[in-house]
């Protein structure tokens, strides 16, 4: 199928993200993984998306009250599109600080909330952006190249 | 190297060939997920206190060739769970982290990052 920009989409797969599963948190992020490792993709652009995906899983899981994370895979990149239901972000700037986080210490004491997140996202992704509205949600639009490797 | 002298080098027993043969290129020792995400090299060896259900998930993200949860912490029943559905090579030990990491580089591991 063809979206509106012409572009082919070879593949779309959607995976529902329960908030505060944390035994079932990952398992968004490692479908897509195995999924892309059916397609025959460079394992580099695999960890890239790899990284992206767990990330927005991990923040949708400790942040939101719920979301999704629908992939398209095309013949030059991997889109990325997370929504959730949620408290939002007020201050994005800051959220994208390293070493920015409002999670509790309960969650830091388990390993997340070290504010690396948003950055690592940031660090894998071509392409980023991100949108929150406070009391609605957020959405992040993450793109990664399938030629661009490290 | 092969799972099979590292887990030797740590007292620790696994009756399983195909673990046994899998191939260790590295280690990496953290206790934050998203460091370890975005750092630790496929195939490495991660050492860590965490003992919940996401460290399995992590670990399969990058590859890691076992998990050695360290300092005497066991992991849960769910952690264990996962990581025979994802063949994730899991084991705990009484030797803190800074021990497992000593023995290990003893015998010739190296910390190994992603990029470099």
């Amino acid at each position: 199928m063809a979206d509106i920009r012409g572009v082919e989409t070879l593949m779309s797969v959607t995976y529902d993200i329960a908030a505060r599963d944390f035994v079932r948190a990952g398992e968004a992020a490692n479908k897509l993984k195995r999924l892309l490792q059916q397609l025959g993709l460079d394992p580099a652009v695999i960890r890239r998306a790899a990284i992206a995906a767990y990330e927005a899983e991990m923040n949708v899981v400790i942040h939101s009250y719920g979301g999704q994370m629908k992939v398209d895979i095309t013949p030059e990149t991997i889109e990325i599109l997370c929504q959730d239901s949620g408290p939002g972000i007020p201050d994005i700037e800051q959220a994208l600080q390293e070493g920015y986080s409002t999670a509790s210490e309960e969650i830091r004491e388990m390993g997340f909330g070290a504010g690396m997140g948003l950055p690592n996202i940031q660090r894998s992704a071509d392409q980023f952006q991100i949108e929150s509205t406070v009391g609605q949600g957020t959405t992040l639009h993450v793109t990664i190249l399938h030629e661009a490797g490290e | 190297m092969k799972l099979a002298e590292v887990l030797e080098a740590l007292s620790l027993a696994v009756d399983d060939p195909e673990m046994h043969n899998k191939e260790v290129e590295g280690g990496y020792c953290s206790d934050l997920l998203s460091d370890v995400m975005a750092k630790a090299a496929a195939r490495s060896i991660w050492v860590t206190n965490q003992v919940h259900p996401n460290v399995v998930a992590v670990a399969s993200l990058i590859d890691a060739a076992a998990v050695i949860i360290a300092g005497g912490m066991k992991p849960e029943e769910e952690t264990v769970k996962k990581a025979e559905e994802l063949g994730i090579p899991l084991f705990s030990t009484d030797l803190t982290a800074f021990d497992v990491v000593g023995r290990l580089y003893a015998l010739g591991l190296r910390g190994k990052s992603r990029n470099g």
